[in-house]
């Protein structure tokens, strides 16, 4: 097993200083923005990944990875400190961590989230690393068809887990691969959907279609209400939790771990699931359930293991198939993209130092996290008393600059304008985007697949059929998308996502 | 009627109808065998419309009534003119004056808001975006485009 062989040739690329650098300058930025109530993580890394462009293909991935993690926990620290959750998967650390906030114990939960979480990004870390290297020697034999099946099942997936109606869902998907197809067809040549524009030829800008649907529509929807945000942030005193928090800690932090290690994987909303499903397991296991819900460490610890666990492991699907479980994950595949990497399995063999890079360096943003944020605690509650009027101006401008220098493209910029009002007009409409951002990204290699598939077959659709391993993801596909049509699943979906709001 | 998903449905119907149009007319269908370049995308038009069309019918007989909650007109101008003004002007402009543009529309999408604190905001970002963007990362633009005489 060269387990130890590969993280160690990840850990000398990730730790070379510059690269510790735009680690550290990731996760900070990323906990900055994420620390702003209702901006989540795909908001933000849609929001800084222009800046992260003009960077060498593994330091702008290392860098992002760090956004991802910072904003997953700068959302902890307002749903604990001002009750707020930046994103859903720290709704659940809400429940808890806000109750002890109250209780004048703000520093024990903040300890307990940042402690438990990097608990379970060591973890994590590695289960990436061992998870992988076979996954992807799977990978590498799969043909076209098995491909096809794979993406179709992953889309089937990510419906069902999508919050709202199903049938919207797949609306969205479509409208995404469809967006996906604008610019030059690759087999024939010929230019789809371009209006005649010449900026039109390679597609739709990635970064301008996901900058505008999250995060301009998310301002949109932010200057909704007057924005006088009177944050009544709870004082922060005494970050140490005792011997007995500690203890009380450890069960539900591992046990955190294990189940969004698994659920991360499934592709849609992995993280989410995982947070929900080990705040109802520590509830059913604990000795007093009524303390839930009333400032119970316990509740804060496990689910802020099993989401960063989980967000951890919705890498592998990425790393070692090409295929996104989430926007997160496809937003990492559109840098991936237009820094020049095909995303797949191959990329383990031919870029062992950017694959190998970014694993090591999830551990080291986690390490970062715990640096940057119980020390520098104080400086985030400051920040969540910044005025909104002076935050979305500036992120606004930074869109503008980082969407125009991916190019040097203006059109780009109405595109992204144009985005936005989409976006903002399909979320009135009770759509999602983040289904239809994972469709833009799939759209030209399903296509790809499916075309390939059918010449190699001479146009015998039994193709998908007979060969068993896509045969397979593709039954999976259609159970999946069975279940979720099932009233009764149907009014489960809606409860656990009323909860979530 | 669900007004707000005839709305949903309408939308659904235009974009699907739409790119229908465009892949049968403007493209190559091909054969199953032989796809063409419209082949892939007038299968998404037709699953697009059919539940533009599904959403549609059970909307027509739902009630519910729809009241968006929808950003003043203001705000909304303010934000989308913000990047459009900075494509428009970063260039002719130059930097400094296309993020400053941008920025004073977007923080004009605050009602409310005294005019000298606007303007503070505006230097602020623009300073730090030029600091960052320019001296930071090294972006290659020009501060101050031809139109200024520059």
């Amino acid at each position: 097993m060269d387990l130890i062989g590969n993280l160690a040739l990840g850990l000398s690329a990730a730790m070379t200083p510059y690269n510790i650098l735009f680690c550290f300058v990731g996760t900070l930025l990323g906990t900055l923005v994420g620390v702003l109530p209702g901006i989540g993580p795909t908001a933000t890394i849609a929001m800084l990944l222009p800046i992260t462009l003009s960077l060498s293909p593994e330091t702008s991935l290392i860098m992002l990875a760090g956004i991802y993690y910072g904003a997953q926990y700068g959302g902890s620290t307002t749903a604990i400190l001002i009750n707020l959750p930046g994103e859903s998967s720290s709704a659940v650390t809400a429940l808890d961590g806000y109750q002890m906030a109250r209780q004048g114990r703000a520093g024990p939960a903040l300890a307990a989230a940042a402690l438990s979480s990097f608990f379970a990004g060591t973890i994590a870390t590695v289960v990436v690393a061992a998870l992988a290297p076979p996954l992807t020697s799977i990978a590498l034999k799969f043909g076209s068809s098995e491909y096809f099946g794979l993406m179709v099942l992953g889309l089937a997936a990510s419906i069902v887990l999508a919050r709202g109606s199903v049938l919207k869902t797949i609306a969205m998907v479509s409208m995404g691969l469809v967006c996906g197809l604008v610019g030059t067809d690759i087999n024939t040549g010929a230019m789809r959907f371009t209006l005649g524009r010449p900026e039109l030829a390679d597609g739709l800008n990635f970064v301008a279609v996901a900058v505008g649907l999250f995060g301009i529509a998310e301002i949109l929807r932010n200057l909704e209400t007057t924005i006088e945000r009177t944050a009544v942030v709870s004082r922060v005193a005494g970050l140490w939790p005792s011997r007995a928090d500690l203890k009380a800690m450890i069960g539900p932090a591992f046990r955190g771990t294990l189940l969004g290690s698994a659920l991360g994987v499934l592709p849609g909303g992995g993280a989410i699931l995982a947070s929900f499903a080990s705040y109802a397991l520590e509830k059913k296991i604990s000795k007093t359930p009524e303390r839930f819900g009333n400032g119970a460490i316990e509740g804060v610890a496990g689910p802020e293991a099993a989401n960063n666990a989980g967000a951890q492991t919705s890498f592998i699907p990425m790393l070692t198939l090409g295929v996104p479980a989430n926007p997160v994950m496809a937003l990492m595949i559109g840098a991936m993209i237009i820094q020049g990497i095909v995303p797949g399995p191959q990329v383990a063999t031919t870029q062992p130092v950017l694959f190998w890079g970014l694993i090591a360096s999830m551990w080291i943003g986690n390490l970062l996290l715990v640096i940057l944020n119980l020390p520098l605690i104080g400086l985030w509650v400051k920040l969540l008393t910044v005025p909104y009027t002076v935050l979305f101006p500036a992120i606004l401008a930074f869109a503008s600059i980082g969407v125009y220098s991916v190019n040097s493209n203006t059109f780009d910029l109405y595109v992204m304008a144009g985005f936005g009002v989409f976006g903002y007009a399909l979320s009135k409409l009770d759509f999602e985007p983040a289904p239809m951002l994972l469709g833009f990204v799939l759209g030209p290699l399903l296509e790809e697949h499916l075309r390939r598939a059918m010449t190699i077959s001479h146009g015998d659709i039994s193709v998908f059929v007979t060969r068993p391993i896509s045969a397979g993801l593709l039954a999976v596909a259609l159970i999946v998308l069975t279940i979720g049509f099932l009233p009764n699943i149907a009014r489960r979906r809606k409860e656990v996502f009323v909860e979530e709001d | 009627m669900d007004i707000k998903n005839i709305a949903a449905s309408g939308t659904l119907l235009a974009v699907g109808i739409g790119f229908g149009i465009s892949s049968i007319f403007a493209m190559d269908v091909g054969s199953a065998l032989r796809m063409g370049p419209g082949y892939f995308p007038l299968i998404l038009s037709i699953v697009i419309t059919v539940i533009g069309v599904a959403i549609g019918i059970k909307a027509l007989t739902e009630t519910e009534t729809f009241r968006p909650q929808i950003a003043p007109l203001r705000a909304l101008a303010a934000i989308i003119v913000a990047p459009i003004l900075f494509g428009l002007t970063v260039r002719g402009l130059g930097f400094v004056p296309a993020v400053a543009l941008t920025t004073l529309s977007a923080a004009s999408a605050a009602g409310g808001q005294r005019p000298l604190v606007v303007l503070a905001i505006t230097l602020g970002i623009t300073v730090f975006c030029l600091g960052v963007f320019y001296y930071g990362l090294g972006l290659p633009v020009r501060l101050i485009g031809p139109w200024l005489g520059v």
